[in-house]
């Protein structure tokens, strides 16, 4: 594994046992994060965006498994560890930031009470007055007075509670926060200045982020990099500027236009036809075909490879892929 | 529908020749605090409240995309509640095509339902699970429209086809969790528009759905304003998209109107700084674009005891020490566009 990557994910699959029969929410994924960057993970709903970022951690339970795959994570393949050594990653090396901080904070316990606890936990040496000033310190980096810490999260704003959480995973030091949706349940000035705050602390403690999110504006913002996933597949993957300004997968095309920009004069939205299959039947070959408006005959039955397309800039679509090429010459 | 409507044809409102549909005047909506015995004694019978809409007053005109838009808490679906008459105004009134609704007997004002409907965000919590589409969309037909079976059944089969869900016949019998997330947000708007209503309030109609699945809705929404003369009241907190579908849009901050006027001088020649935030705030989809000036510090009050003068002085980047004491009225800078701010000519500059 290159040393400038922190994470590397190798064909991973995850499915979900439903009664209609077994569920791949993640088919066979690839995806490299880089040390200190902030990769943006889009999609839309039930693309498998976020059951990726738990399969990170290995967080599934229940009717939800990890079937294939390697979890290279800093050097160690994640899926060799037993599940008794897994807490000690957890949290301690790979944070986690969720949608909404009140299900994830304890309602009865004050908020500088949970932060010296987590702290002691992972690491048993550190005093307790050691660990209340690591937490007082880190919360007022945060912008939240020190005072506060004394309340309990109902107390506090949405806001703040999403900054209590990013403090956890700096209190322990983290190498990797994943935060899925952290913005979705914030007003949009919350969400700018927590946007800022996610950019400060990757610059100032060199925290590398996996930023989960349906909102492109908030990816365009932040991310270095960007990962677009359609159907439990990997769409596409590249520098965020060489994706937003020449996308080559064609859902990540028709995604970027009909998004809207406050900035922009045009007068209509891109429409997207048609809806995201039902996983449990997948369309054969690639699975944009369907709503594909560049669909070759080929796309109904070759799935594509997820290749480069242009150096760093992958992208799973026959359009730039040899089988493609052909049947474009053929036709052309 | 082809036949004229029975309901929306009788005139159950006087005749109103003017351009507006809907008028709110210094409308007020307190929701008291629940408090415990003692803290009531202390009080003194004094019983604190929410002000969620505190003196608002504006006009919606026949045809146009009336914009509500403000984060949480500032009061705006409140304010599409109290149009709908879903809620009791504190104070001030709503008058709807000429009609004071407060004036109303409860028959008069079912009447008159029919002529205003409603969109809510979440259509899974709009749609009766144990009822078909079919069934969904009949109740109100059947209210408003016809008793008779057939001819009820062939009012639903066309609205079904308007909304883009066709073969209709096919989505007649089906519940709402056999059929998409943005199928279930038409069966809301076909339901809403079949009694043939003049104002449509649409309550973050797009907020729930995916986004390739947004332009769509937005498109069908806008296609059927102009086939059934609809107005629209759109309240949303996505600035980005009100620019797609509003003709005119208010800003509202803690039950408050801080600047009301057509879209295109709110959103260029915005005079109020709430505004100016929440539009710098929008995150762009473009890497290249980078936020020039500084967000607002802080987070938005409670509103049961809002800051003295100005609601948004604690927290403006230009307040000055008179905001903290006088509370700004709206005042019109241009032509229809209403700021709430002493300094509004210091920031249009």
């Amino acid at each position: 594994m290159p040393a400038d990557i922190l994470y590397s994910v190798r064909n991973l699959t995850v499915e979900y046992k439903t009664r209609a029969g077994a569920v791949r929410a993640v088919d066979n994924v690839s995806l490299d994060i880089r040390r200190g960057e902030i990769l943006g993970l889009v999609g839309e709903s039930g693309c498998g965006k976020s059951t990726l970022g738990k399969a990170l951690m290995r967080l599934h339970t229940g009717p939800a498994s990890i079937t294939g795959g390697e979890l290279w994570f800093d050097g160690r393949d994640l899926m060799k560890l037993s599940e008794r050594e897994m807490p000690d990653v957890r949290g301690a090396e790979i944070g986690m930031v969720f949608q909404d901080p009140m299900t994830s904070l304890n309602p009865v316990q004050r908020i500088l009470d949970h932060l010296t606890e987590t702290i002691q936990t992972h690491e048993p040496e550190i005093s307790e007055a050691a660990a209340r000033a690591r937490s007082e310190e880190l919360v007022e980096r945060l912008g939240i007075r020190r005072e506060r810490l004394n309340e309990y999260p109902h107390q506090m704003s949405g806001g703040m509670r999403q900054r209590v959480m990013i403090s956890l995973a700096l209190a322990l030091r983290a190498k990797l926060v994943i935060a899925d949706e952290p913005t979705t349940s914030l007003d949009v000035i919350v969400e700018a200045k927590f946007l800022d705050l996610l950019k400060e602390l990757q610059k100032e403690f060199g925290l590398t982020i996996l930023l989960i999110t349906h909102n492109i504006g908030v990816v365009a913002e932040v991310a270095d990099r960007v990962a677009v996933m359609y159907a439990a597949k990997m769409a596409e993957v590249g520098d965020v500027k060489e994706v937003f300004a020449d996308p080559k997968h064609p859902y990540t095309q028709g995604l970027l236009k009909s998004v809207p920009n406050i900035r922009l004069d045009e007068g209509e939205l891109y429409k997207m036809e048609g809806a995201p299959p039902n996983l449990l039947h997948p369309p054969a070959g690639c699975r944009f075909h369907p709503r594909c408006p560049f669909v070759m005959e080929v796309c109904r039955t070759q799935e594509p490879a997820f290749d480069p397309v242009v150096g760093d800039h992958f992208a799973s679509c026959l359009l730039y892929q040899e089988a493609g090429m052909k049947q474009e010459s053929l036709h052309g | 529908m082809a036949e004229p409507n029975p309901i929306t044809s009788t005139p159950v409102a006087p005749a109103n020749d003017s351009d507006d549909l809907v008028r709110v005047e210094n409308l007020r909506k307190h929701f008291p605090v629940q408090s415990g015995f003692l803290a009531s004694l202390l009080n003194r019978g004094h019983i604190p409240a929410v002000k969620a809409v505190d003196g608002v007053s504006f006009t919606i005109r026949k045809g146009e995309v009336f914009g509500l838009a403000g984060e949480s808490g500032s009061g705006k679906s409140t304010v599409g509640r109290l149009i709908l008459g879903l809620l009791e105004p504190t104070e001030g009134q709503v008058v709807f095509d000429g009609t004071d609704l407060g004036s109303l007997s409860p028959e008069t004002m079912r009447k008159l339902r029919s002529r205003m409907q409603v969109i809510f965000q979440d259509p899974l919590a709009s749609l009766n699970p144990r009822m078909t589409i079919g069934e969904a969309i009949t109740h109100p037909v059947r209210i408003h429209i016809t008793r008779q079976p057939e001819e009820g059944r062939r009012v639903v089969i066309e609205i079904l086809n308007k909304v883009g869900l066709a073969p209709a016949e096919q989505f007649y019998d089906k519940y709402p969790h056999q059929i998409s997330g943005g199928q279930r947000q038409r069966v809301v708007i076909a339901r809403a528009l079949v009694t043939a209503p003049d104002l449509v309030v649409a309550d973050e109609p797009i907020a729930m759905a995916d986004v390739s699945v947004r332009a769509l809705l937005l498109d069908l929404m806008m296609r059927l304003k102009e086939e059934l003369n609809l107005t629209y009241l759109f309240i949303t907190h996505d600035l980005a998209t009100a620019k797609y579908v509003c003709d005119r849009i208010a800003i509202m901050y803690l039950g408050k109107m801080c600047e009301v006027g057509p879209l295109t001088d709110v959103y260029e020649h915005s005079g109020h700084p709430y505004t100016r935030a929440l539009l710098e705030a929008v995150p762009v989809p473009d890497p290249r674009h980078r936020r020039k000036e500084p967000m607002p510090a802080g987070e938005i009050p409670s509103a049961i005891n809002p800051p003295p003068g100005c609601h948004f002085h604690p927290r403006c980047p230009i307040a000055r020490p008179n905001c903290s004491v006088e509370e700004p009225a709206l005042r019109e800078l241009r032509p229809g566009h209403f700021v709430a701010c002493h300094y509004a000519e210091d920031i249009l500059k």
